[in-house]
């Protein structure tokens, strides 16, 4: 028999797919607004980067405030790749190799960072981790070859949002599948009760280093996919406000929930656009968002609110409501 | 020989030797009961059987393996599992996930076949939920099976946690004061099941206990350990009724 | 500059780092919470101060007098509105609830004062003391360094003597017990936030007076830093996070004049995992295991 989780999963990647096709039309009929086709790949990647940091967040159950860390590096390695092979290598085969380079070398920081800090209780590891992403950002400024402070010139301009559809419905395939197996409840289990996961012979250490490699991996590929969507690509770009942004899309999305963190990233990466003019109160609202979701989610009023808030009251609602018409 | 050996088992924490040299022979298939007033330091045995805390002194052997000083883990695939004095289910998962949990170290396959469902996925997948299904119908939790843990009635937790420790396939099972918090019917209704288990599973059973009635009505024999040391020990009826343990709960 | 002038800096700047530690590991101690916030509290402490003498031009000792009583309204406010509903939440909750705080304090100060740095006016006029022909020790950095240790005799002296310190130790040790016995939980938790917030004002102006500009992101460093020397001294334990902070205030300036400037920052951070990974309770923590 199905398991629940699977279904969600089904009905989230279905509305994808149908918002894909939805662009699409829109697109080659030539009836999209410019502001709509640029928030497409922002959207794309922040969804990207939500995802994968709500495998570490919502699903471990470890904060970690480096996620922009592996952004950068992935984005750094998989433009430099795409630079230095650019004449050697069709697009068709360059880009993808760019995007598994990206992913994979910041899986290989995931890695470098996740081995000391695997004991380390959640303060300790959200400290670490937001000191790993301030470092990455401090040492790429200070290296030549990646340009320096001046940035990164001379990517191939190579993000579309075709591709960037692409990318999402693998992220999408791996993420889910891998929460429906049995690695997947071993995950949240750790998030349930460690001390319980570890009687039952659950290998914690094992568990959380390979959600830190697989987050890290699709943050590098997002990073990829934002660098060759830039003229310069500038380390300044991954610091801890951007971390921020994709924690409180995380946040608000739901934690353990991807289909939430595709609705929120839509939503947060859409609000600059709508409030343009106030965006230096963007920070502030994510702020508030942080602490107000946090105390919603704790508070047990919201909690019965929820758990009676499912589609079999919804569908209740509406069958009385039809009756009271009828 | 005995499915459990414990010799001197001992572990001072600070200035405080909080198990003194505990020894306890456990047969294959009996049911033991560890009992004694609170703060006696039957928790701590578990613990220590466990692997949660690492012996100072003495001994562990199961089945013939030394497993003294082992992490939980390697205890876990060893053959032992236990249930928590407070529940400890996965609680924001449902009542079948918690217990597929319990079968993780009885599958094999990988995180690639997880991810690209291949054939050793879903075949491991179908054996698993047929295997949490017959657990599950013993504990009469079988209609339950997408609930949340946490939504469950307590005594329906209990059982819950007890199916969990269950699908480890372990050879030792401890069980920390499963009986409490529930009134007399429910009870009785554990002591039928914990036998249930012992006689359908072949399995062996340690556990912590208050209620009397429980200890007296199904365990075969007991240990009785009073600050850290064993008291007495023997047949359930006749340690009872030792003086030096009547003292000990009671008072002089 | 000598390896002494490089070390009493270190012990000065280490001195700030532990007025900060205070606060964290009072409140990890009490609340049993990582007070994201708490360095973000030190840069409000400054940018009150520095209105209060800029724009209102108070006299210096009434401005850090304001500043110290913002800080800890600010404190005790923060506690009783953010954290105080989550006292029974998981701490992933707990921590991103005041990563939040954090944020909303750097943002807040962003919009008033802008993301230049302000030049923090001039409070600490004490003339340098001459040691010898090579060296001297600032005036700052003695100001710095006494007030601290006065704080530390005065703090040590209040936990262990008075009736609110002990009830502060009991809450730390076991609430349910403390609470039995008859100490105000919440009272005593809000008398931390606030002493660990006053701390923070005066770690800030001792900071803005070092360092001579502040900004809305100046608090963020400091406060990780000392959080790392509460850790390293134990955290909860408060003789522990004063030795962690200097220690921390040594290390730091030793590596920036013997190593490197950039890589200072790697290597008080390299510390934190090194002690996290050898000695998890820190140099006088004690090992918290939890209840099975």
């Amino acid at each position: 028999m199905k398991n629940k989780f699977s279904k969600n999963h089904l009905v989230t990647f279905s509305i994808v797919i149908i918002a894909f096709l939805l662009c699409f039309i829109l697109i080659s009929s030539g009836n999209a607004t410019r502001q709509f086709k640029g928030l497409l790949v922002p959207i794309g990647i922040n969804i990207i980067l939500a995802v994968s940091l709500n495998l570490a967040v919502g699903f471990l159950g470890q904060l970690t405030l480096g996620h922009a860390g592996f952004m950068s590096v992935g984005a750094y390695a998989g433009c430099l790749f795409s630079i230095q092979f650019q004449d050697i290598l069709p697009m068709i085969i360059r880009f993808p190799l760019a995007m598994i380079a990206g992913g994979l070398v910041a899986s290989a920081f995931g890695i470098i960072i996740g081995i000391p800090v695997l004991r380390m209780k959640g303060d300790y590891l959200a400290i670490v981790t937001l000191a790993f992403g301030e470092i990455i950002r401090s040492v790429i400024t200070n290296l030549k070859f990646t340009g320096g402070a001046a940035g990164l010139k001379g990517t191939p301009q190579d993000t579309n949002y075709i591709i960037v559809f692409v990318v999402i419905f693998i992220t999408l395939f791996v993420l889910m599948n891998l929460i429906d197996s049995r690695h997947g409840r071993a995950i949240m289990s750790i998030r349930d009760n460690s001390i319980a996961a570890e009687s039952i012979g659950i290998n914690i250490t094992y568990f959380k280093l390979l959600t830190f490699v697989i987050a890290a991996f699709f943050a590098g590929v997002a990073g990829v996919l934002y660098g060759h969507n830039l003229s310069i690509l500038s380390a300044s770009t991954f610091d801890y406000n951007k971390s921020i942004e994709i924690l409180v899309i995380v946040v608000l999305g739901g934690m353990g929930s991807i289909r939430g963190s595709i609705i929120a990233a839509i939503l947060i990466t859409a609000l600059p656009e709508m409030l343009r003019g106030s965006d230096k109160y963007r920070m502030l609202l994510y702020a508030i968002i942080l602490i107000f979701m946090m105390l919603l989610n704790s508070s047990p009023k919201f909690a019965q609110f929820k758990s009676k808030l499912n589609y079999k009251t919804l569908i209740g609602i509406i069958k009385s409501r039809i009756k009271k018409e009828a | 020989m005995a499915l459990l050996e414990v010799k001197n088992l001992s572990i001072t924490f600070g200035g405080l030797r909080a198990v003194d040299n505990f020894n306890i022979n456990i047969e294959k298939g009996q049911l033991y009961g560890l009992i004694g007033p609170n703060g006696a330091g039957k928790t701590t045995v578990f613990n220590l059987l466990t692997g949660v805390y690492k012996p100072t002194d003495g001994s562990i052997i199961l089945d013939g393996k030394n497993i003294t000083g082992k992490t939980p883990i390697e205890i876990s695939k060893s053959g032992i599992a236990r249930t928590f004095q407070n529940i400890r289910l996965f609680k924001n998962m449902s009542v079948m996930d918690n217990v597929k949990l319990g079968l993780h170290n009885q599958n094999k396959y990988s995180v690639f076949a997880g991810i690209f469902k291949l054939p050793s996925y879903s075949h491991e997948e179908k054996i698993m939920d047929q295997k949490a299904m017959e657990l599950l119908k013993v504990f009469g939790l079988d209609n339950e099976l997408e609930t949340i843990s946490s939504n469950l009635p307590y005594g329906k937790q209990r059982k819950l946690e007890i199916a969990r420790a269950l699908a480890t396939n372990p050879k030792l099972l401890l069980l920390d004061e499963p009986a409490a918090g529930m009134n007399p019917n429910e009870t009785a209704e554990l002591m039928e099941t914990i036998k249930f288990v012992r006689d359908e599973f072949s399995m062996t059973i340690l556990l912590i206990e208050h209620d009397m009635k429980l200890v007296t009505g199904i365990c075969e024999e007991i240990s009785v350990l009073n600050f850290g040391t064993r008291l007495a020990q023997g047949i359930t009826s006749v340690v009872l009724n030792d003086p030096k343990v009547i003292i000990a709960y009671l008072g002089e | 500059m000598s390896f002494i002038s490089q070390l009493i800096n270190g012990l000065s700047i280490g001195s700030i780092y532990a007025l900060i530690a205070l606060g964290y590991t009072m409140v990890y101690g009490i609340a049993k919470m990582l007070n994201f916030a708490h360095g973000d509290v030190i840069m409000i402490g400054a940018f009150s101060v520095f209105t209060a003498i800029s724009s209102l031009h108070m006299n210096p000792m009434y401005a850090v007098l304001i500043g110290i009583i913002t800080c800890v309204t600010l404190g005790v406010l923060i506690e009783k509105i953010a954290y105080k509903p989550l006292r029974k939440a998981s701490p992933l909750t707990v921590l991103i609830t005041a990563i939040g705080v954090s944020f909303l304090l750097q943002n807040i100060v962003l919009l008033i004062f802008g993301s230049t740095l302000k030049p923090f006016p001039s409070i600490m006029e004490v003339d340098s003391f001459k040691i010898n022909e090579n060296f001297s020790i600032t005036g700052k950095s003695i100001i710095t360094m006494v007030v601290t240790f006065i704080i530390m005799i005065l703090l040590t002296l209040f936990i262990n003597k008075t009736k609110t310190g002990r009830a502060m130790l009991a809450v730390s040790e076991d609430r349910g017990a403390a609470e039995l016995m008859g100490v105000n939980v919440n009272k005593t938790i809000s008398i931390t936030f606030a002493i660990g917030s006053g701390l923070a004002a005066i770690a800030g102006v001792f900071y803005a007076s070092t360092y001579g500009f502040i900004g809305p992101y100046s608090g963020s460093m400091p406060g990780i830093k000392a959080f790392i020397g509460a850790v390293l001294g134990g955290i909860g334990s408060i003789p522990g996070a004063m030795i962690g902070g200097i220690l921390l205030g040594v290390v730091e300036s030793l590596s920036k004049a013997y190593i490197s400037t950039e890589l200072s920052d790697a290597i008080v951070f390299a510390v934190l995992i090194i002690v996290l990974i050898f000695k998890p309770s820190g140099l006088l923590g004690k090992n918290r295991t939890e209840k099975v």
